[in-house]
């Protein structure tokens, strides 16, 4: 029998995200995709999966799961309370679960998204090259919508490998802050010097208007130059686009593929990922950067996301199962201590 | 011998840290736009390292890129190469779909109004759509959505003021100077002509889509009955064939 994961709850938007879907922007098809790759490379990692693996991003509140089969190894990369049949448990770490245990993925105390990844991933047919849900487009993941109570996700192992757990000191994670560098461009002609250094010098802050699709930003308005209509052309990641009203909306991973509105500017990878981490009323100020910059800091995230595995740890040959040790490990610093 | 529009300079123009747009003009138009196409297999043609995909639209073509494999300024300068001499005589290949439709009536429920403001019988505006010669100018808004270029200029009129909330799918449709086929049923403020049981999209169909950027398409009458006999076939797909077109030549191009 094939091992599940019966989902005993849902998070309010669950959903299954890869790389996203390479090759099909031009034939009209979204890209989709981890919102924050890094906090997916680094579940997937604590599991021993390649970067580019399924896994499940939430929203706001994570998933409640139960084994049906196994044992199963899974790991959470959020900043949520997580619990094993009720006792607290670790999270940035590898857990291994075993028949009819449900792991409870709390509220995030902080961020917008978090991931959770199973050992070797889920048995999950591709669509045009990926399994990432393009909700919109009823595409990938699960029947291409969001995770609900009584779904089973298949599992691609129907056993986690004998070997010991990992874990991650998130605290080795580069802080994220309201600070967004961008590179101007592809149409920032289309806007007064007075427009462009409103964009640069305000504050703006993330509205209520935010999925994965993109973000309106409540702000000062950015004036146009010349009209806002545009020949339709391709949107790439990050797109800063300033419609009528002048409030920039930033594209994110469920972006259409093309649109007609000017874009101003595109914000560089890692940060989209960071925006994307952001919640409703926070501030945030954009800064330019040129490509050379760009360039760099793209390669400095490349060198974090291919270190990953290196910065993980044995998280001690626990037996993770064991619930009462689990409590111990949990507690750092208190009952650990008081054991000594 | 017919002339070709010479099409401006390429323009690069930087579209965050892993893509470039190089644009050929502004507009919409068939010369420009097959010069986009013209581009877009030349760039696919060069394989150049780095390249993770392209978008071909109106005018411009998006150029994805990994920058762990190149930097943006070499892959520009490149681009640029490509994009010199599009307006050279070429003589390409190109696939031609032959789409059956069902004009009017409950498959197509505004082409007595889209005749009556033009001021030509419905059945003027049907031998109008057969004979015109469209273009694939871009695909886009949802998957297998093909924007179609070369709808008659007295057919062209405003998309409705009042958008459908659904169309159904393989609805062909004319909104401002644009012609489509929808792939799947979706809200459209075009005008509903008619409908072919030629699936654009289908993802259990290998290839999933029917019509890349860059195709022609010749629009041909059938009945209704036609049309039923078509959709209840599984795996029907239209009629294709490969057009090459006569080779044209710049004003004053050295022989």
């Amino acid at each position: 029998m094939t091992t599940h994961l019966r989902v005993a709850a849902a998070g309010p938007s669950s959903t299954i995200q890869d790389r996203g879907r390479v090759g099909y922007q031009r034939y009209g098809v979204s890209v989709a995709g981890a919102a924050d790759p890094l906090l997916h490379a680094v579940a997937n990692a604590l599991v021993g999966n390649r970067p580019g693996e399924g896994a499940v991003e939430f929203t706001l509140a994570g998933d409640s799961v139960t084994v049906e089969g196994g044992p199963v190894r899974i790991a959470v990369a959020a900043d949520a309370a997580l619990t094993v049949d009720g006792d607290p448990v670790p999270g940035w770490t590898s857990l291994r679960l075993t028949d009819g245990q449900t792991l409870r993925i709390g509220n995030l105390r902080s961020g917008m998204r978090g991931y959770w990844a199973v050992e070797g991933g889920f048995a999950l047919q591709p669509v045009l090259g990926s399994v990432a849900t393009h909700i919109r487009s009823r595409m990938g993941g699960l029947d291409g919508g969001v995770l609900k109570a009584g779904d089973r996700l298949p599992l691609a192992l129907d056993q986690a490998a004998d070997r010991g757990e990992r874990c991650l000191d998130p605290s080795l994670l580069p802080a994220r802050g309201g600070r967004l560098r961008v590179m101007l461009g592809p149409q920032q002609d289309y806007f007064t010097p007075a427009g462009i250094e409103a964009f640069l010098e305000e504050d703006y802050a993330l509205s209520h208007e935010a999925d994965r699709m993109g973000c309106r930003l409540d702000g000062p308005v950015i004036e146009h130059s010349r009209g806002f209509n545009i020949t339709s052309d391709g949107i790439p990641l990050g797109a800063v686009q300033v419609p009528g009203t002048g409030r920039p909306i930033v594209l994110l991973a469920d972006r259409q593929t093309t649109g007609g509105y000017p874009k101003i500017a595109c914000v560089v990878g890692p940060d989209v990922a960071a925006l994307a981490q952001m919640r409703p009323g926070e501030r945030l100020r954009f800064a330019a950067v040129d490509a050379a910059e760009a360039g760099r800091i793209q390669a400095r995230h490349r060198e974090l996301v291919d270190g990953l595995p290196a910065l993980l740890q044995s998280a001690g040959g626990f037996a993770l199962y064991d619930s009462g040790r689990l409590l111990g490990f949990n507690l750092i610093g208190g009952a650990v201590t008081g054991w000594d | 011998m017919s002339v070709t529009t010479p099409v401006p300079a390429p323009v690069l123009r930087a579209a965050g840290d892993s893509a470039l747009i190089v644009e050929l003009g502004d507009g919409i138009a068939p010369d420009l736009n097959a010069a986009v196409h013209r581009l877009d297999r030349r760039i696919a043609d060069a394989q150049l390292p780095g390249i993770v995909e392209t978008v071909p639209t109106y005018r411009s073509i998006l150029v994805q890129f990994d920058p762990a494999v190149t930097a943006a300024e070499p892959l520009g300068q490149a681009l640029l190469g490509l994009a010199t001499g599009l307006t050279q005589a070429v003589a390409e290949p190109q696939l031609r779909w032959i789409v059956p439709v069902c004009f009017g009536g409950a498959h197509g429920e505004d082409l007595d109004e889209v005749a009556r403001r033009s001021g030509l019988g419905t059945e003027e505006v049907v031998r109008l759509h057969c004979t015109a010669d469209y273009r694939v100018y871009m695909l886009g808004f949802s998957p297998g959505f093909a924007y179609l270029g070369g709808l008659p200029e007295v057919l062209h009129q405003p998309r409705r003021e009042n958008p459908r909330m659904v169309t159904p799918a393989g609805s062909v449709m004319q909104g401002g100077a644009q012609a489509a086929i929808s792939p799947i049923a979706m809200p459209s403020g075009w005008h509903l002509l008619g409908r072919t049981p030629a699936r654009t999209f289908d993802l259990k169909r290998e290839p999933p889509f029917l019509l890349a950027p860059g195709d022609r398409i010749r629009f041909t009458a059938i009945s209704a009955a036609e049309y039923d006999r078509l959709e209840g076939m599984s795996g029907y797909l239209p009629d294709c064939e490969t057009v090459t077109p006569s080779v044209t030549l710049m004003q004053g191009a050295a022989a």
